[in-house]
């Protein structure tokens, strides 16, 4: 078992006994699914808008060469610099070179989960650069020290009252536990901020290849300010989001916000295509966009799984997985957590390593039917384990099944089993749930059904005569 | 006409009532129901893990088995969703890929068959209990069963169904999934349970033995007065 | 920076792994078939009206479907007589609000309505003082459209003075002419198409509602980072 199953085994004993943690997120996640399904209901049909969103995706990911090279030639007729970027070092190495070539000492962030991917914050505090998360979720979750609980939700675990003892601790301004006031603490903490860093960075939800823009959604105005205010503005993407066209965007973002938060729409739907423009008031002198591959292609070239490069990161499959409902975000010990995290992280970090998230599922296919652009996640989930399998069987494992098969394809010894099974379990049954009960796993926590002395087979075999 | 009966393992050795409940009921409606008595498994546990290699052959041995069958009913969302539609995919550029794709057409979950295949929905069944559903992630999720199992619960006399709130939500069970990941599993049953008792149900009924086997497991353990019973049980009360 | 040639050269690693990858086709999820479909076809979401939310089909609907989404986003819709009773309103609402300065934009609208005002006004126009804006009371812009469906503003920075003015003061104002409402998102994109193309501002934002956040137990707070109130005069 590689270090990280076993860590992901210990987490995951600690959260599901944790049950108010689990109620928290129970909770939260109910809210979530009462305004999501009151705006999916809103549209004419959701299913028709699902499969439209889906083929566009496809359109896009399966042309990516020609989307891209359309994408940048039309940012850089407008004055955006483009950056290409294999790995994730690479990304961060392209965005402190900007930093010294503008001789930056502040970083303004607006949330991206490809930043926390390449693990920019690190590489720019390692700079000696202060690097401030905007987003309230982010801010919280960085005076922390932790990463994001979930990609769209990132401080969901935390209840007012923590988040009161962390302004204390951290800033020495929290008048009361309310919402409201802590939310304005923040506030007034990052307007400082934005008036005075040199670089504004951000990540993108979209980019228009047929327009040259990127895209971004956001409901607090802080990616907003982080790109009206800097007078540098650096955005890190992954290859994958690209969508063909402007008017594409006219049923994206309605479903990311559906499917995401339960909004009609977000609060600020912003495309930028450029640099500050002659006769524009403000906006920044430079603007840089990073294009980020970090094993994307070699998602790309696994077609059964190519899908997966069609994600929006909306969240709705986690909030929909009952896996992380019980274990939580940090379990997961990934960028991205959930199901997609599932399917995707054995591809960015190696299969052998991350395959115990695609065994933790119960493959029910929650995720799938809730992803707005119809990733088939369970099945992938799936796909990955036979993968892990073929790749390196666990021998004891395989024998195992090599055994039943045997057995099973032999029906008089497959009546031996059942036999052997109705006797033994009395014997099992004096050693229920201990170390030396072979169903440990099942009856530590529950009891198994008493064999009945007539099988089935016996009844129809004792009946046919 | 003659219907094959596809009886999964842990019905047979573990809930046979269940599956003589759907030899009864069958025969009751006037068909011929025959089960073959060299299957043992379906093949989903390897198969679920990923080791499809060890799956085919006992897949292939059910492949076998049901090739003349005229219509072959399958006691169990999970098994039903592993022939309909794991197995042309199990068999993907194999040679019984045409085969698993025929047996596939002709395969039916056991209520979405009388209801949707047979018309039937009243059995004249009495269980003068109140019960809630739970959808077995395969049938409601890989074969679209949803309506089916309610229409019969319908017409059950003295049976009042109330929905729970996580009527679609996963039990947990998840086959190997549950031993793997047993604090996992755990978790999610007792979930799955608490919002049944909410509903103050005295059963939950299931087209699916194994999730039952699950839940009965937990609830048992916990003392919980909750009890659980296979549909085709419920159908064949008088 | 790098220099040009490391530039090209991953540019062309990965493309190139793109093309590799691509050899291989993949299937079209969903239920509409399996065949490949070519790029730049029919685009599949040009159809999406018929899918999004109902937006009804007169004027007068569409209109109250505005006013009725917007309030709902708790965004504040007045909808005002002629063009000389956004004045009145705005003044009303700049004695209300206890505005001490504002920040606008040269345009007709705005020029008109915030002409009397008699307050010191920061204008964005060829550039202005950060600090300054913030400490404005209001931002008043002119906007691109009124969507219907969303219950959206439509800016760009071209239309509405910037990036910053529609996002930096505590209350932004938005007016508008009643003949800028569109039915709906994909009417917004037509606009923007039909208005700039191909010389795009380089900024277009809907602006749905004002600045919110539910990041503290999922309960909504608004003015998370910008503005607090939303007012969109209409005449």
């Amino acid at each position: 078992m590689s270090t990280f199953a076993s860590q992901f085994l210990k987490q995951a004993r600690v959260m599901t006994a944790d049950l108010r943690h689990r109620k928290i997120i129970r909770t939260a996640l109910t809210n979530y699914e009462i305004v999501r399904d009151k705006r999916k209901g809103a549209f004419q049909s959701w299913e028709s808008a699902r499969q439209a969103a889906a083929e566009t995706k496809w359109e896009a990911v399966n042309h990516l060469d020609k989307y891209l090279v359309e994408l940048v030639s039309k940012l850089e007729a407008r004055g955006t610099k483009v950056h290409w970027a294999s790995t994730g070092a690479q990304a961060s190495e392209i965005i402190l070179q900007i930093v010294r070539d503008k001789q930056a000492r502040s970083v303004i962030k607006s949330k991206s989960m490809t930043s926390e991917e390449v693990h920019l914050n690190a590489a720019l505090e390692k700079a000696g650069l202060e690097v401030v998360e905007s987003d309230l979720g982010e801010f919280i979750m960085q005076l922390r020290d932790e990463p994001p609980y979930h990609i769209v939700f990132p401080s969901m675990h935390l209840t007012r009252g923590e988040i009161k003892d962390l302004f204390q601790r951290e800033l020495g301004d929290a008048p009361s536990d309310s919402p409201e006031e802590l939310t304005m603490v923040a506030r007034r903490a990052l307007r400082k901020k934005y008036l005075t860093a040199d670089i504004g960075f951000t990540g993108a939800n979209f980019a228009i290849a047929e327009t040259g823009m990127i895209s971004i959604t956001e409901n607090e105005g802080n990616a907003r300010l982080t790109s009206a205010l800097p007078k540098t503005m650096v955005s890190l993407l992954g290859i994958e989001k690209v969508l063909p066209r402007l008017e594409d965007l006219a049923l994206f973002l309605p479903m990311l916000a559906t499917a995401g938060t339960g909004q009609a729409l977000t609060c600020y739907n912003t495309m930028y295509g450029g640099p500050r423009q002659p006769g524009e008031s403000d906006g920044p002198e430079e603007f840089h966009v990073i294009l980020l591959d970090n094993h994307r292609t070699e998602l790309l070239a696994d077609a059964e799984q190519r899908d997966a490069l069609h994600c929006i990161r909306c969240g709705a499959c986690l909030n929909a997985c009952p896996i992380f409902r019980n274990v939580g975000g940090h379990t997961y010990a990934t960028t991205y957590s959930g199901p997609i995290g599932s399917v995707i992280t054995p591809h960015l970090r190696g299969l052998q390593d991350w395959k115990h998230l695609s065994n933790a599922s119960s493959l029910c296919g929650g995720c799938t039917e809730a992803c707005p652009v119809k990733i088939d996640l369970h099945h992938h989930l799936l796909q990955n384990r036979r993968n892990a399998a073929t790749e390196e069987p666990a021998f004891f494992e395989r024998s195992l099944y090599q055994i039943f098969g045997f057995v099973a394809n032999r029906p008089a010894l497959w009546a031996v089993a059942k036999k052997l099974g109705r006797f033994g379990q009395p014997l099992q049954n004096l050693v229920k749930g201990t170390a030396l009960d072979p169903a440990k796993a099942w009856t530590q926590t529950r009891d198994l059904p008493p064999m009945p002395k007539e099988s089935f087979k016996d009844w129809w075999q004792k009946r046919k005569g | 006409m003659t219907i094959t009966l596809f009886i999964p393992c842990f019905v047979d050795a573990l809930f046979p009532r269940a599956g003589i409940s759907m030899v009864q009921l069958l025969e009751g409606l006037g068909h011929k129901v025959v089960c073959p008595e060299e299957i043992s498994c379906c093949g989903q546990p390897p198969f679920n893990s990923g080791y499809w290699g060890e799956a085919r052959p006992v897949a292939a041995k059910v492949l076998e088995q049901l090739k003349d069958a005229e219509a072959v009913v399958i006691g169990s969302g999970s098994c039903g969703a592993m022939v309909k539609k794991f197995y042309p995919e199990l068999f993907a550029g194999k040679p019984q890929e045409e085969l698993a794709k025929k047996i596939a057409a002709r395969t039916w979950e056991f209520s979405d068959f009388i209801v949707s295949k047979l018309g039937v929905t009243d059995f004249g069944a009495k269980f003068p209990h109140k019960v809630t559903f739970h959808d077995g992630c395969h049938g409601l999720r890989e074969l679209d069963i949803k309506k089916s199992p309610r229409a019969l619960l319908a017409k059950v006399q003295g049976l009042q169904l109330v929905e729970m709130a996580e009527a679609e939500t996963c039990c947990g069970f998840g086959g190997t999934f549950a031993a793997k990941f047993p604090m996992i599993s755990t978790a999610m049953g007792d979930v799955k349970c608490a919002s049944a008792a909410e509903t103050g149900a005295e059963y939950i009924v299931s087209n699916d033995s194994s999730c039952l086997m699950h839940l009965q497991g937990l609830l048992t353990r916990q003392g919980k007065p909750l009890k659980t019973i296979h549909l085709a049980e419920v159908l064949n009360q008088r | 920076m790098k220099n040009e040639e490391t530039v090209l050269s991953e540019r062309e690693k990965i493309l190139a792994r793109v093309r590799e990858a691509l050899k291989i086709p993949a299937h079209v999820p969903g239920a509409h078939g399996t065949a490949p479909l070519p790029a730049s076809a029919h685009s599949p979401a040009a159809d999406a009206r018929s899918w999004l939310p109902k937006v009804g089909d007169s004027f007068a609907e569409q209109l109250a479907l505005f006013q009725s989404t917007a309030a709902e986003l708790k965004a504040e819709v007045q909808m005002v007589a002629s063009r000389d009773a956004v004045k009145a309103a705005l003044a009303k609402m700049a004695s209300d609000g206890n505005w001490k300065r504002i920040a606008t934009h040269k345009g007709e609208l705005t020029d008109f309505a915030t002409a009397d005002l008699g307050l010191p006004i920061c204008r964005t126009e060829g550039g202005y003082d950060v600090q300054e804006m913030e400490a404005c009371d209001a931002g008043i812009t002119e906007c691109d459209a009124l969507v219907a469906q969303t219950g959206s503003v439509l800016v760009t920075s071209l239309s509405a003075g910037g990036r910053g003015l529609s996002v930096l003061p505590p209350h932004h104002v938005v007016i508008a002419r009643r003949e800028q409402l569109v039915a709906d998102l994909p009417a917004a994109f037509a606009l923007v198409q039909k208005k700039y193309a191909p010389h795009f501002p380089s900024m277009i934002s809907f602006i749905t509602g004002p600045s919110r956040t539910g990041d503290i137990e999922r309960i909504l707070v608004l003015g998370a980072h910008g503005p607090k109130k939303l007012t969109i005069l209409c005449f």
